[in-house]
């Protein structure tokens, strides 16, 4: 048997069996670009709204910064959050560093530009009449951008997939923080790279599955959420 | 004469000349250059930059190398893709020797490994033998962080845990790198903890890290060097002669100098000691 079938064979039996360590890498990866992808909602969003409605001083550079942002290298976060996090950075009292907590910081950083810059360009697509209507019905902020987001969803739901999509799929800055450290840290693109390095080609490719699997999984319900018609 | 045919010309000469340098370098080296299959370690280290041109100089033969993982050293010798071996795993060596596949093998040098820790050393190891300090730093549930990544050092490092008596694999303050020398000696710094390098690796990287060794010189760090040559016997087409000279000339007194003396200048301190058997070589069976 080649040696892609038998890594292919070995692979699935992997992810049949459910082998602990493969799952434990998986679960470290799900939980670390939910939480990431979350803040990076919460933050993304409301801002990306704002930025879209109103006029302000230094608006302009804001949104520059964003769209930057959104093509930062990821390696490049990575450095920067690791010169703030070690012990001899400005934040090292935290000892964050190698943690979990060092991955999610770093992805928030990386997906929250794409967040807003998707947001942006959504909810000024919008026809801006709509914003006159309704606010001439009577609504307040709140109930206004919630409103736009409703309308924008298409972009908003564009904008989550592409944050996630960023960082799922992300190596260098999370080995950079993260340390790749096994059952802390190890998450399924560190994970690739080790085991490729070490010729472990079945868990490799076994995480691979999963990886592509879940990118598949959730931009479908992204996608799912997107085109169904509104009620 | 026009200036495209004083181009041309001068071309064609410089097309012979340069041809007959090339063609004095083939007759001056023989016909095929020697193959060193040995680690990464003694190519990275700088060390073979240092002693090849020598050997070439002296034996007038090319050594081509190739630096790879001392398995796959290894199994380069046992297919005959290799002339001559520079290796550091002595029960694998004993193996290759046994099944036939070399004809001559001769310890060339060592060097060591330390245990490294935070300088407040919380496991109270300082001083003492490696496997006890491991011992005591399990007991403690100090944070030790290994390189995982089934390198020559990780292979050591499971050693001295066996040796200790401890399964370190799953517990919480046993930390599995899975990344190189650098990187792990950077999480250590980080999480405070202990790990194992070797001499070469401490003495590029230490300005940047919050570590100091707290375990050296013991026996059971020593990671010794042998050289094996190929057997012409078993594998024709492995270049028995020019392998067997270079494994003889890698334990010559001067050789040895050599080995001794290397990394002082930049280190201070030697990175490899020279452990060739005084006294005569042992008669290596004669090449068909």
């Amino acid at each position: 048997m080649s040696p892609i079938a038998e890594g292919l064979a070995q692979a699935f039996s992997l992810i049949v069996r459910g082998d602990p360590g493969l799952l434990r890498v998986i679960w470290l990866s799900l939980w670390a670009t939910g939480i990431a992808t979350t803040v990076a909602m919460v933050v993304g969003v409301p801002t990306g709204v704002f930025l879209a409605l109103r006029r302000f001083p230094g608006r302009n550079l804001f949104v520059t910064f964003v769209n930057a942002g959104m093509g930062i290298p990821p390696v490049v976060v990575g450095l920067l959050v690791f010169l703030l996090l070690a012990r001899s950075g400005p934040l090292g009292g935290l000892d964050l560093l190698y943690t979990p907590t060092a991955i999610i910081v770093a992805q928030v950083i990386i997906a929250t530009p794409q967040v807003i810059g998707v947001t942006i360009a959504g909810i000024q697509g919008l026809d801006e009449r709509l914003v006159l209507q309704i606010v001439s019905l009577g609504a307040g902020r709140a109930q206004l951008y919630l409103k736009l987001v409703r309308e924008a969803r298409v972009a908003v739901l564009a904008a989550l997939a592409a944050g996630f999509g960023a960082i799922i799929s992300e190596v260098g800055a999370v080995m950079m923080v993260g340390g790749n450290i096994q059952g802390q840290t190890r998450v399924m693109t560190s994970a690739i790279v080790l085991e490729t390095r070490q010729g472990n080609f079945a868990m490799a490719i076994a995480l691979s599955i999963v990886l592509l699997v879940i990118a598949l999984v959730i931009n479908g319900a992204f996608t799912w959420l997107q085109q169904r018609r509104p009620r | 004469m026009t200036r495209r045919t004083t181009l041309v010309t001068s071309m064609v000469a410089g097309a012979v000349v340069a041809a007959g340098v090339l063609a004095a370098c083939d007759a001056k080296s023989e016909a095929q250059p020697l193959i060193l299959a040995t680690t990464t370690s003694t190519q990275d280290s700088g060390l073979l930059d240092v002693l090849l041109p020598r050997f070439a100089a002296a034996h007038k033969v090319q050594v081509k190398v190739i630096a790879v993982g001392t398995g796959e050293a290894l199994a380069m010798g046992a297919r005959g893709d290799a002339d001559v071996l520079v290796v550091h795993a002595r029960a694998a060596e004993d193996e290759f020797m046994a099944k036939g596949n070399g004809s001559l093998r001769l310890d060339v040098m060592y060097n060591d490994f330390l245990l490294l820790g935070p300088a407040t050393d919380p496991a109270k190891v300082k001083g003492l033998d490696p496997v006890a300090a491991l011992k005591r730093i399990a007991e403690s549930g100090s944070t030790f962080v290994s390189r995982g990544d089934r390198s020559g050092t990780h292979e050591k490092e499971l050693d001295l845990w066996q040796a200790a008596e401890v399964t370190p694999a799953g517990k919480p303050w046993y930390l599995s790198a899975g990344q190189g020398m650098g990187e792990t000696a950077r999480i250590a710094t980080e999480k405070r903890g202990y790990m194992l390098a070797d001499r070469a690796t401490w003495l590029t990287l230490k300005q940047g890290l919050e570590l100091v060794p707290l375990g050296e010189g013991d026996k059971r760090l020593f990671n010794p060097y042998g050289v094996i040559v190929v057997n012409q016997r078993k594998l024709p087409k492995v270049r028995g002669e020019a392998a067997t000279a270079f494994a003889r000339w890698l334990v010559s007194a001067e050789t040895q100098k050599l080995i001794g003396e290397f990394g002082v200048d930049r280190f201070g301190q030697r990175l490899f000691v020279p452990d060739a058997r005084p006294g005569p070589a042992p008669a290596a069976p004669a090449a068909p």
